[in-house]
């Protein structure tokens, strides 16, 4: 063990050889992981390097097949989360797990309101909700229901609420994901608060600039081995990215243009394609080989546009082309027929099929376009799902196990292998890349350049600026539900994109 | 098709079907006789498969319906609604293949008419088929005037009481019915599509899949087999009686579909499976029948065996049962129902 911070102090949490096996698939494979007192440890690895299934065993969710958790140098093991909770270790997830529609004070202490001759002593949980939260330089009112504040108190609430049960260790599972860049400074401040107090700190993320920020030491796990445990003042950002993807990517900071290449004949016309409410009548026309960003704030109708083109709601204005011949697109099946595809922003809700196979998530777009009488069988549907799980390097077990058990890339990657199994024309993208760490990130922006290359038209929604100019052709930029701006050639740089968003914010304020 | 194999026959159901056997042997030493009279076969176990066919008829329906994330609790109601239009019409003078034809057709209508609310007018399939249960009562009551329909038509009689190679008609269309619709299922692509639906019906809309014509042909599927079964409970009995035909059976088909293994919160299904339930609940009720108990037990003995089933299928169960036994090879270990 290098870079031990507190020389001779014992770590209030250490995993020792901790291997989980599920089915024949190693998730975690004899990893050590530690923590102590008073320090930030970051948790950084690819989708399905194993970071959850480490978490989930640290707080109790999961058992491990081999090796042993110490807390304070006492071996124990934890049935559950809740006991893992009572014996010190508090976990904060992405998504807040409380019950918006309750007063902040009942929030923090649910389960274990302090009560006199069992009555809920309201006036003393508020009052003690009140101390608590003003140590986290939080001063709201806390009789007012949750989910009437920002994600961000939202989160310090979850957080307190985890520190008050607990108490000794805290896991902060992506607690950032959701927050805006003001919100992520007051979370750290309240992070560097719980530090200063002794408390013990997993901190996971996506962001690498936050690890280096926040953190005090980086664990790295790698296909659920760890590669390595570095203190982040002896290392580079390159360094740790180097570690994660165990090979360089061309992906940095720079973007280079590579989105200027020769496109072919116009593949799809949207002319004047509009629903009033959603978005503005606009039109677009993709050619073979192109790739066209679209860039905007939320709610600037970016998804709702790739909706309509979809089908997915239907236009009341406009007209589509395809290959030039008009056709009609009023539901996604006819897009599909069209030989659109359609990776959702939401893959849980709009995309996979949970208890599916991965095996049948792939080809069922397929078979919905083949109609229900000719159905692929089992050999063709094996050699299809192999022949595009290999193609986009979907890391499963097995085909047949269900897709819900993949990490959140290679889910995304199985339904993007769905679209390409129908042998699109075009292909919509929205927002690809959320929720997935920075390798899988350039693997899905490699992925766009070679479908590129391969003659497709895709229209890919991002908020990821870098990759938007490192892939695109041209970009169209949405403000208000509306067009506004289609940048070509030089234009297409984070600058002048944020400027067309920008200029068209101080339009709709003056 | 490997994977309609008989690895059913594994099943925990499989197991507690053999056990009520069993027990009903001990209560009854006659119980597994079977004789051959008449160029028909007969004895109890023939009893339960005749007497289980019509909720096993429901069942097949209504597989689809659970599968896809709803339920029909219209089914017992179109089964006599499907059993007064044959009577009257036979009655009234009509040749009686066209009866028969107009009751299936009633059937089919009336399933059509759910899916319309399930998928035109988004409604919950509970709340739905709800209205169906309610009215459809009523109309099979205002179709035969209040009063039990009889008659003597020679193909009603045949339906509900005939056999065929030995074995009762109920028995023989029950098995017609299982062996199509599980091919029609699993070897076109309607099995997957329904599950699909089941599983994320946003998902499947955006994968292209036309869920509303799927939906649609679910529910008109269960009112089909609605009417079959009412058209045999009516020949049974050689009259439609709109108070009792059917009657609660819904809810027994529900039932068989859950003991076969398929979740209500839709998705994997297996129709053979809700049939081997169909007939584990018969096969209690003709147990108790023959044992000389009066009928009053046979509810909470029923209820009691299928607690026990359910804690079998249970997460918790399948907990304990793989730490006994080396884990199934993931790689060939996927759908493991027909």
């Amino acid at each position: 063990m290098p870079n031990i911070p507190r020389d001779g102090l014992e770590p209030v949490l250490r995993a020792r050889k901790i291997t989980k096996i599920f089915g024949r698939h190693r998730a975690l494979d004899d990893v050590d992981f530690d923590i102590y007192g008073g320090e930030v440890h970051a948790l950084l690895g690819e989708n399905g390097a194993g970071k959850s299934t480490l978490i989930k065993i640290l707080t109790g969710a999961y058992q491990p097949d081999e090796g042993e958790i110490l807390l304070a140098g006492q071996p124990v093991s934890f049935r559950d989360p809740l006991q893992a909770q009572a014996k010190g270790i508090g976990t904060v997830y992405q998504e807040v797990n409380l019950l918006p529609n309750r007063s902040v004070a009942e929030n923090l202490f649910l389960g274990h309101q302090p009560t006199r001759f069992g009555i809920v002593q309201r006036k003393a949980i508020e009052a003690k909700a009140r101390d608590v939260l003003a140590t986290y330089g939080l001063e709201i009112d806390v009789r007012a229901e949750l989910g009437s504040y920002s994600v961000a108190v939202q989160q310090v609430v979850a957080i307190a609420r985890a520190v008050e049960l607990s108490g000794k260790v805290l896991v902060l599972d992506e607690p950032t994901a959701s927050l805006d860049h003001n919100e992520v400074r007051k979370m750290f401040e309240v992070v560097e608060r719980l530090k200063a107090r002794g408390l013990a700190i997993v901190f996971i993320t996506h962001f690498l600039d936050q690890v280096f920020e926040i953190a005090d030491r980086v664990t790295v796990l790698r296909n659920g081995r760890k590669v390595g445990t570095e203190n982040l003042a002896d290392v580079t950002a390159t360094d740790v990215v180097r570690m994660m993807l165990g090979k360089d990517i061309a992906f940095g900071h720079q973007p280079t243009r590579i989105g200027e290449a020769e496109t072919g004949p116009a593949r799809v016309e949207f002319t004047d394609l509009g629903k009033s409410g959603k978005v503005a009548p606009f039109s677009l026309t993709l050619h073979e080989g192109e790739v066209v960003g679209v860039a905007g704030l939320l709610g600037s109708g970016r998804t709702e546009m790739a909706r309509l083109m979809f089908g997915v709601d239907a236009a009341d204005s406009g007209r589509v082309r395809v290959g030039g011949k008009p056709v009609t697109i009023s539901n996604p099946s006819q897009a599909v027929a069209a030989g659109f595809g359609f990776c959702p922003e939401d893959r849980k809700i709009d995309g996979i099929f949970g208890d599916l196979s991965v095996r049948e998530n792939i080809i069922i777009a397929l078979q919905a376009k083949l109609g229900w009488f000719k159905a692929l069988n089992r050999d063709e549907q094996i050699e299809i799902a192999g022949r595009f799980a290999e193609a986009l390097d979907i890391r499963a077990a097995s085909h047949d196990m269900p897709v819900k058990l993949l990490s959140g890339g290679n889910q995304q990657k199985v339904i993007l292998a769905r679209w390409l199994a129908i042998d699109p024309g075009f292909l919509i993208l929205d927002e690809p890349t959320r929720g997935i760490d920075v390798g899988a990130h350039a693997e899905i922006v490699r992925t766009i350049n070679r479908l590129r290359e391969d003659g497709l038209a895709l229209l890919v929604i991002s908020s990821e600026l870098d990759e938007v100019v490192a892939y695109s052709n041209r970009v169209v930029v949405m403000r208000d539900r509306e067009m506004v701006a289609e940048l070509t050639g030089e234009d297409i740089s984070p600058a002048v994109i944020v400027n067309a968003i920008a200029e068209n914010k101080t339009r709709s304020a003056s | 098709m490997k994977r309609s194999g008989f690895s059913f026959l594994a099943r925990p159901q499989f197991a507690a079907l053999i056990a009520v056997l069993f027990i009903n042997w001990l209560l009854f030493p006659g119980f597994f006789d079977i004789t051959w009279q008449d160029g028909r076969l007969f004895g109890s176990l023939i009893d339960v498969l005749n007497r289980g066919a019509p909720v096993a008829i429901l069942a097949i329906g209504m597989t689809a319906v659970i599968a896809t994330k709803g339920v029909d609790l219209s089914v017992g109601a179109v089964m006599a609604i499907s059993g007064a239009v044959a009577a009257s019409l036979v009655v009234g003078g009509t040749a009686s293949w066209i009866a028969v034809l107009a009751a299936l057709g009633i059937g089919l209508a009336c399933g059509l008419w759910n899916g319309m609310l399930v998928t035109v007018l988004d409604m919950q399939p509970i709340i739905a088929t709800l209205v169906l249960m309610v009215a459809g009562r009523g109309l099979a009551q205002l179709i035969t005037e209040g009063s039990i329909v009889t008659f003597s038509d020679p193909l009603l009689i045949f339906i509900g009481t005939g056999s065929f190679l030995g074995f009762p008609m109920p028995v023989v269309i029950a098995f017609v019915l299982l062996v199509g619709s599980t091919l029609a299922v699993r070897r076109t692509a309607l099995g997957l599509l329904i599950e699909a639906v089941g599983v994320n019906r946003s998902a499947a809309r955006f994968a292209g899949i036309t869920s509303g014509a799927l939906l649609l042909l679910v529910y008109a599927f269960a009112g089909f087999c609605a009417a079959v079964s009412g058209l045999i409970v009516a020949g049974d009995i050689r009259g439609a009686d709109a108070n009792n035909s059917g009657l609660w059976l819904e809810l027994d088909a529900i039932l068989a579909v859950v003991i076969g293994g398929t979740s209500l919160l839709g998705g994997r299904f297996s129709i053979p499976m809700s049939v081997l339930g169909a007939m584990i609940i018969q096969a209690m009720n003709t147990g108790i029948l023959i044992s000389g108990f009066s009928p009053e037990f046979n509810l909470v003995v029923k209820s009691g065996v299928i607690i026990l089933i359910l804690v079998l299928q249970s997460p918790l169960a399948a907990r304990l049962f793989s730490r006994g036994h080396a884990r199934p090879e993931p790689a060939t270990a996927p759908r493991t129902t027909p």
